[in-house]
């Protein structure tokens, strides 16, 4: 989902930004305000960013030959709603930016845009749904981790066909063209990382019973 | 029961990533007689995907920082997944639930 340094144009570099900031800047007060009302939390939102860290570190390799990468941005955006996890991908991806010469400076706008704006959106918003449709627990975290990482993909291919409509057939071919690249090698990723998010989850329950209880996260305190 | 569960879903993981690695097969080399590439990462066939959609488009900026080899770039990639790694097993560690 890294769109390469310089390959936006100027204008949608900069309009993915502007889309992004304040998200990046509503993140930043809502860890603020909920590590006032929760320190015992802080820890587990530290957790959240290191999955993070290691997730996107990580090239999978895929059953279409290809490889690719999870985001691990479901995590956080389950546990503390999706606000707080576009400054903490943002971290991230400027890291990769800088030092890696993975994604870019121009195009860090477009990459949070998808990868910490969009998939938590979509993680969290699948968590409370299948939360109100009584779906177990499980489900609903491995549902919203997998939907959450294919969202931030799919966004990608989007913002491609945005900058790059095919000349016959347009934005739809171009976003079919980019989607076909990105969306089938991401499935079996997803699931790998809709599985490492419940992993993680169980682990975090475990030490934080009473909390998540509190949040809504989980309904009944494991002996 | 729900550690069972942790360590099923854990080999769920090892084999949709081990799984590929076994069935993929590299094709026939091309005329040009050089091996054909597998496993590369989608990221830069977006980007020659781009070429092809656009062949005109130039980017127009480009890394500060490049890293020269391939072995520093998954140097840089081992450093970023140790240091989230290096915390979480932090974290596990000092909450130590199984104490007797």
């Amino acid at each position: 989902m890294h769109i390469m340094e310089g390959y936006l144009p100027v204008v949608h570099a900069l309009g993915w930004s502007v889309a992004s900031a304040p998200f990046v800047a509503l993140g930043f007060r809502s860890i603020k305000r909920q590590a006032e009302e929760r320190p015992e939390l802080k820890m587990v939102l530290g957790v959240s960013a290191a999955f993070t860290f290691v997730l996107s570190a990580l090239k999978l390799p895929s059953v279409t030959g290809s490889c690719s990468h999870p985001t691990g941005a479901g995590l956080g955006a389950i546990l503390f709603g999706p606000l707080v996890m576009a400054p903490i991908g943002a971290i991230v991806l400027l890291f990769q930016a800088l030092l890696l010469a993975h994604g870019g400076l121009t195009t860090l706008g477009a990459n949070v845009f998808s990868m910490a704006v969009v998939g938590p959106l979509v993680a969290c918003g699948i968590f409370k749904l299948a939360q109100g449709l009584r779906a177990p627990g499980w489900l609903a975290i491995l549902a919203a981790a997998f939907l959450g990482d294919l969202a931030t993909y799919i966004t990608t291919s989007f913002q491609l066909a945005l900058a790059f409509p095919a000349v016959h057939g347009g934005l739809w071919a171009s976003f079919l063209k980019f989607a076909g690249i990105f969306a089938f090698t991401q499935i079996p990723l997803a699931l790998s990382e809709g599985f490492l998010t419940v992993i993680v989850f169980n682990l975090l329950a475990r030490h934080n019973a009473h909390a998540f209880q509190g949040m809504g996260l989980i309904r009944e305190v494991p002996e | 029961m729900k550690q069972r569960w942790n360590l099923l879903m854990l080999l769920a993981v090892i084999l949709l990533v081990a799984v590929p690695l076994r069935i993929i097969r590299r094709p026939q080399p091309g005329p040009d007689g050089r091996a054909a590439e597998i496993f590369t990462g989608t990221d830069d066939q977006a980007k020659d995907a781009i070429s092809e959609v656009a062949p005109g488009y130039r980017p127009w900026a480009h890394s500060l920082i490049k890293p020269p080899s391939g072995e520093v770039e998954s140097l840089l990639f081992a450093l970023q997944a140790a240091i989230g790694a290096g915390f979480m097993g932090y974290y596990f560690g000092s909450r130590r639930p199984w104490k007797a």
